[in-house]
């Protein structure tokens, strides 16, 4: 079973974990921001040229 | 090699990356979890008492730190000499990732060295090499931040970050060359790990997890990358 008892040590163990969930949470949100943001984008510039072109 | 040049087709990346990505990201936090509960079950090192856990996570930060730097230089060598676009996406996507694990591998460091070494830093080969390659990654993104033109940007980053590659073995070896506070390999030794299974154990899994992890985000920063070009030729296509 996981032992949470980090005795003197807990002030160097806690905020090692609590940052490198921070760092972690922040690369895949800031990933998928990234992406969502550009695909949309994308799909935002497509439309407006599909409908500059009208229909074919 | 064959896998490389199948994925060098931006399109064929797309509809891999979409299907692998969630995949690759669910087997990283599987693997997370494991290692993890199995890192938090161990018992206290006999030396460095509980503070052994902190391996778990330092140790993979620090090998995905320099993965990432070997997957951005490869990714500028093959933009450089063969003048691909998703060559440079790849490595465009890598930089800001492993910068991410670069920063947790020193911070996580620090916080580990301060109770062993009674140092939060120390200017250590292995210590000041790493902040070299933090460096390299930061330099990296702001010269492609800074020059507008995205070909210049590109040939200028690619030759950055293969001058850098020079300094991935200086971090690996740099426990070997010179006299180090900072613990020599554990791992990959001729005769097998030094370290015992029950760190072994949680250590690979939180290194698979985090490399997983690492392929599946990178995937999708690429996808990123392209979708951001595809906007701007969209834009330039617009204003015409």
């Amino acid at each position: 079973m996981p032992n949470l008892e980090f005795g003197k040590y807990a002030a160097y163990i806690v905020p090692s974990y609590l940052i490198s969930a921070a760092g972690v949470v922040w690369m895949i949100a800031d990933t998928l921001l990234r992406a969502r943001r550009w695909r949309r984008e994308v799909a935002r510039r497509e439309a407006a040229r599909d409908k500059r072109q009208g229909p074919s | 090699m064959g896998m490389i040049t199948a994925l060098a087709n931006p399109q064929r990346f797309m509809t891999v990356s979409r299907v692998a990505a969630p995949i690759l990201a669910a087997i990283a936090v599987l693997l997370a979890v494991v290692g993890l509960w199995l890192g938090f079950s161990a018992p206290p090192d006999y030396q460095q008492g509980a503070t052994v856990r902190i391996m778990f996570i330092h140790v993979p930060a620090a090998w995905l730190g320099m993965f990432a730097y070997a997957c951005l230089a490869g990714s500028s060598f093959f933009g450089l000499i063969f003048r691909h676009s998703l060559a440079d996406a790849a490595a465009r996507a890598a930089a800001p990732l492993g910068a991410g694990f670069t920063f947790l591998a020193l911070v996580t460091g620090s916080f580990w060295g301060r109770p062993m070494w009674g140092a939060w830093w120390v200017w250590d080969a292995r210590l000041t090499s790493f902040l070299v390659l933090f460096l390299f990654y930061i330099g990296y993104m702001a010269l492609q931040a800074s020059i507008d033109d995205e070909a210049k940007a590109a040939r200028a980053g690619a030759i950055l970050a293969l001058v850098g590659a020079i300094n991935l073995p200086i971090v690996k070896y740099s426990v070997d060359w010179w006299n180090s506070l900072h613990q020599g390999e554990s791992i990959f030794l001729k005769g097998g790990p030094a370290l015992a299974p029950v760190y072994l154990w949680p250590l690979g899994l939180m290194a698979f997890a985090y490399t997983f992890g690492f392929l599946a985000l990178w995937m999708t920063r690429i996808q990123a990358e392209i979708w951001r070009r595809r906007a701007g030729a969209l834009a330039v296509q617009g204003a015409r």
